[in-house]
């Protein structure tokens, strides 16, 4: 305890320690000195950036998206602008209660709520999402003067989508909806994250979709000076969106209105291009559906509707469904012929109504058979014995090969998304198809059946108008195309999307010229002649039956006996005018019996409105089959496989 | 004229001009700071500041005028005062923001740890002072007892930074009354030894504010978003700063009670590091000339509370510039003179009247 000794009374010691505090403060001050020396002077330029960063909020503005015209400038799709109430939830002080009140000053229905509440679940909490759509100014002022009692509530004006001609080729435009994990994905992959920052809807199906990154344009920004509360102080710049491009079809609106409208309601789709060049005018899938419901995210009960409908109105037939052509098979058949050499147009055979091959006997439809038979004959008459010894000669190899050439059995590449490839039947795609050995191998007998159209052949409307515009146009290839041109509003500047055929066939023009007689006879005096009697055009065309149901040994198919899901698909594929042809379409009504009852008539009415600017009364009628050629389109596997 | 010139001599008698005008300086820089910071609520802050300002100038006139012995006379009755409100505090005291430190006197509500600030190193500098000729080990350790009662209570309300300055203010009366070293190495190693088991007594948020130091982007939206913003206004303040008015962490908002405890990262973001240069200068002479009125005072009583009191000064600046730039952990203290508010600001000249009276009084004790 020495230390406590005299030594507080030593005045000495006393400075000491002031000595000692004093020195400690300076020290303890030189550090705070490098502390500040570090933040302002070494670190300035990050915490300068993250002070900026703090201050300036970048706010994205949409662009408006581009309007869809039809060739002649009907709107199918366009934008217009209205208010909505929207409610960010995190800045709400309890999300019910704001809803409540809300319900008070504007209407709020239940699917108001429903819809608010299945979007909440998709978005992140600080983003704000629509309770109302499509305010009325008065419900405007009525919110504007109660502002203030709902933080986290605003009224926005937004651009909405619109399609004004409703379900009119809905499947061919698409819709827009709101953005999804799967459509960000895309998104980031093509590298258009900044550009969809403020971005809600994007194209789900269709052109909408195809055309997506024309159609939505570039968006602008403002910089806007925030406060810690995030709100905006003031705008300190800004860079004005880029609307983005607009999009001509070759569609012609009206035409698909007549189109549409011939399918009465029955299922089935229609493809009409334009073989010059492979604008298609006319993309038909019966039923349809109305793209406005999608816009603002679909209602429950009407998406239900929409998916548990049995005549599936959300499939895009026409480049999605695909069947067996039937008898529209033997045109490219007879081609095929003449391209290889197989056949020259004189060639005839003996038709006795059946062809033995092996252990099977295929039967002609016509009992007895047509009698000799040429090439111009074998199409008018719709003869199968002629191709079934044609396919018999050419082998599936020499087939497939044509057929693919041709365009079948792969995507058209048309600018709509969803296509599919359909089949087209040979030794290797059996072998991928199936998993069995046994199963895998390619029996020549089937090559028989796929001769006329049956078997594994299974195409789409989109298939067979586009093989058979690319043999009107002696092997010139386009692919098929809706957008004619893409606008950029801003410059004027117009693209042209197809100037070019993208591959050529070789094909000869004399064996074309066999093909197109060949059809013409149909319509003329074989089984297209009830359905076009009276044109004021010349056409030709070929129809087809694909089987549903097939027929035992020794039945007879008699269309009234069979259920209605049950009946032929019927098929008509054709084209008019003969001489320079400017328009060919595939037509298939599901379950609509023979071709030349129900597809027939659907192009008549088509071709009429094309060439003549002829509107039908009504939807196409169904024809009587001619009496000669009742049973056309009719195979009959009279000796069964396991003989 | 007679009297008017009287009464201005009688105050330029007790005045200590140094130190008098380093406080101005401050105040100054004070009133341009909270101007900047509450511009956008009117300015009504700064009209209450200046009144503050006067009111304080006012208690350090008159305890300047007051002789240190009379001073002494307050020492004893002024601490038992605070210890029984302490007491009542913990009783019926209010609760503010989840903490217990006011108390209702029915017209008006003290908090009674703000009492202690001077009437701590008023009482132990009274205690040494009384026992100058005979310390021997015991009078320290009832020195610690005086100390550590109202810090008990303090710590308990909670109240973290104001125990903390107490305990400094007590500790600095007690280091300069000569506490040995080895006494204190021995208490800083038993101290030392004892923090994992403080740090079971501090309370949840206490403890937050020293994790979010270690590390504040741990809670960037939460407790460290005060450290996160404040540090963000002085970097990007850089040499010069961004002008007076211009700093926009300040402007927008992103700096938490920026007139109050956080007012040093305003003064930084604007004024840059020159300014923090010259603040650092400013309170520098400030202890200076403290530490010097220390050294010149004649008795053991005004020697230990002019020291004491001094090194609160420093405290009080070290701590919060230390916490506003974060290197400190976040406790309430205002920045010296500079912070918005009456209490501080009329303790703190309080402290300045009583180191004035210690001046100018010296002679007067020698004759």
């Amino acid at each position: 305890m020495s230390d406590f000794h005299h030594s507080e009374q030593d005045p000495d010691r006393f400075r000491k320690r002031i000595l000692f505090a004093g020195s400690f403060v300076l020290l303890c001050f030189c550090l705070l000195f490098g502390r500040f020396f570090y933040l302002q002077i070494v670190q300035h330029e990050y915490y300068a950036t993250r002070a900026e960063s703090n201050r300036i909020s970048l706010v994205p503005v949409m662009p408006n998206r581009g309007n869809i015209v039809d060739r002649n400038g009907v709107i199918l799709a366009r934008n217009y602008s209205a208010f909505t109430l929207e409610i960010t939830p995190s800045k709400t002080l309890g999300l019910e209660e704001t809803i409540d009140s809300l319900g008070e000053i504007v209407e709020i229905q239940l699917k108001d709520r429903r819809r608010f509440k299945r979007l909440l679940e998709e978005s992140k909490n600080f983003e704000s999402i629509p309770i109302r759509t499509r305010l009325s100014d008065q419900e405007v002022a009525r919110f504007a003067a109660q502002r203030y009692r709902f933080p986290g509530v605003e009224v926005k004006a937004r651009l909405f989508r619109q399609y004004p001609e409703n379900s009119l080729a809905a499947h061919a435009i698409g819709y827009i909806s709101r953005i999804n994990t799967k459509d960000k994905e895309l998104i980031d992959a093509g590298g258009h994250e900044a550009n969809y920052k403020g971005t809600e809807h994007i194209g789900k199906i269709g052109l909408e979709a195809h055309y997506e990154f024309e159609l939505h344009g570039t968006a602008g920004h403002e910089q806007v000076e925030v406060d810690a509360g995030g709100r905006a102080v003031r705008v300190l710049s800004q860079t004005a969106p880029i609307p983005g491009n607009n999009l001509t079809l070759t569609l012609d609106a009206k035409l698909q209105a007549v189109a549409e409208q011939a399918f009465g309601g029955r299922r089935g789709s229609l493809a009409a291009i334009d073989p010059s060049n492979g604008a298609v005018l006319a993309l038909v899938s019966s039923p349809a559906f109305d793209p406005n419901l999608f816009v603002d995210g679909i209602r429950f009960d009407d998406w239900d509707e929409l998916n548990n409908n049995p005549d599936k109105p959300m499939l895009n037939r026409a480049i999605y469904s695909t069947h067996p052509p039937g008898s529209t098979f033997k045109p490219l058949m007879a081609l095929a012929a003449l391209t290889t050499g197989k056949r020259t147009p004189g060639q005839a055979i003996a038709d006795a109504g059946y062809f033995n091959f092996g252990n099977r006997r295929f039967m002609d439809d016509k009992v007895g058979g047509h009698g000799m038979v040429d090439m111009h004959k074998s199409i008018v008459v719709s003869c199968n014995t002629y191709y079934y010894v044609l396919a018999n000669d050419m082998g599936i190899d020499n087939i497939a090969r044509f057929m693919g050439e041709l365009g079948l059995g792969r995507r058209t590449e048309i600018d709509i998304p969803g296509e599919a490839t359909g089949i087209l039947p040979s030794p290797e795609w059996k072998q991928r198809r199936f998993k069995k050995r046994e199963q895998q191998k390619w029996y020549p007998g089937e090559t028989i059946s796929i001769g006329i159209g049956q078997g594994y052949n299974a195409y789409s409307t989109l298939h067979m108008a586009h093989a058979l515009a690319n043999i009107l146009n002696y092997g010139k290839v386009y692919r098929p195309h809706l957008v004619n041109t893409i606008t950029n509003p801003t410059t004027g500047e117009v693209r042209v999307v197809e100037p070019q055929p993208v591959r050529r066939i070789d094909l000869k023009p004399e064996h074309v010229e066999v093909i197109k007689r060949g059809m013409a006879g149909v319509v003329t005096e074989g089984t297209g002649s009830r359905a076009f009697a009276g044109a004021a055009y010349e056409s030709g065309g070929k129809t087809g039956t694909a089987q549903v149901f097939s027929l035992k040994s020794g039945q007879k198919y008699v269309a009234g006996q069979v259920k209605e899901r049950l009946r032929d698909h019927s098929w008509y594929v054709a084209f008019a005018p003969v001489d320079k042809p400017k328009i060919v379409v595939a037509v298939m009504v599901e379950n609509g019996g023979f071709g030349a009852q129900s597809a027939a008539p659907i192009a008549r009415q088509v071709f009429d409105y094309h060439l003549t600017g002829r509107l039908p009364g009504g939807p196409a009628p169904e024809v009587e089959a001619p009496e000669a050629d009742e049973n056309t389109e009719l195979i009959e596997e009279a000796i069964d496989e396991a003989d | 004229m007679k009297l008017i010139k009287r009464i201005i001599q009688g105050i330029l008698a007790h005045l200590d001009m140094p130190l008098f005008l380093i406080v101005m300086a401050l105040m100054g820089i004070g009133l341009l700071t909270i101007y900047s910071a509450t511009s956008s609520d009117g300015f009504w802050k700064l009209d209450k500041q200046l009144i503050n300002i006067a009111a304080s100038m006012i208690v350090m006139l008159a305890v300047a005028r007051t002789p240190p012995q009379t001073l002494m006379r307050f020492a004893v009755p002024l601490y038992l005062l605070g210890v029984i409100l302490l007491l009542g505090v913990a009783l019926f005291g209010i609760v503010v923001n989840g903490s217990r430190r006011w108390i209702s006197l029915g017209f008006v509500r003290i908090q009674p740890s703000e009492i202690m600030k001077i009437a701590m190193p008023l009482m132990l500098a009274w205690y040494f002072h009384k026992h100058e000729s005979m310390l021997r080990g015991k009078h320290f350790f009832i020195a610690t007892l005086i100390l550590l009662v109202p810090i008990a209570f303090i710590l308990k309300q909670p109240d973290l930074g104001t125990s903390l300055l107490i305990g400094a203010a007590g500790f600095f009366v007690i280091f300069f009354a000569g506490l040995p070293w080895k006494v204190m190495f021995g208490l800083g190693a038993a101290f030392a030894a004892a923090m994992p088991f403080a740090w079971t007594m501090l309370h949840d948020y206490q403890r937050r504010r020293v994790l979010t130091l270690l590390d504040p982007t741990s809670d960037p939206l939460g407790a460290g978003y005060h450290i996160i913003q404040s540090t963000i206004a002085i970097g990007s303040g850089g040499g010069l700063g961004k002008g007076w008015l211009n700093g926009s962490q300040t402007h927008l908002e992103f700096i938490p009670e920026k007139h109050t405890d956080f007012i040093f990262a305003v003064f930084s973001e604007e004024w840059g590091l020159l300014g923090n240069g010259i603040l650092l200068i400013l309170f520098t002479l400030l202890i200076g000339r403290g530490l010097m009125i220390a050294a010149a005072a004649p008795t053991m009583f005004s020697r230990l509370l002019a020291s004491a009191l001094t090194l609160v000064f420093f405290i009080y600046a070290f701590v919060n510039m230390g916490m506003v730039s974060g290197i400190l952990p976040v406790v309430g203290v205002p920045l010296p003179f500079i912070s918005y508010g009456g209490t501080a600001l009329v303790t703190l000249m309080l402290g300045v009247g009583i180191l004035m009276s210690i001046h100018t009084h010296r002679m007067l004790v020698k004759k």
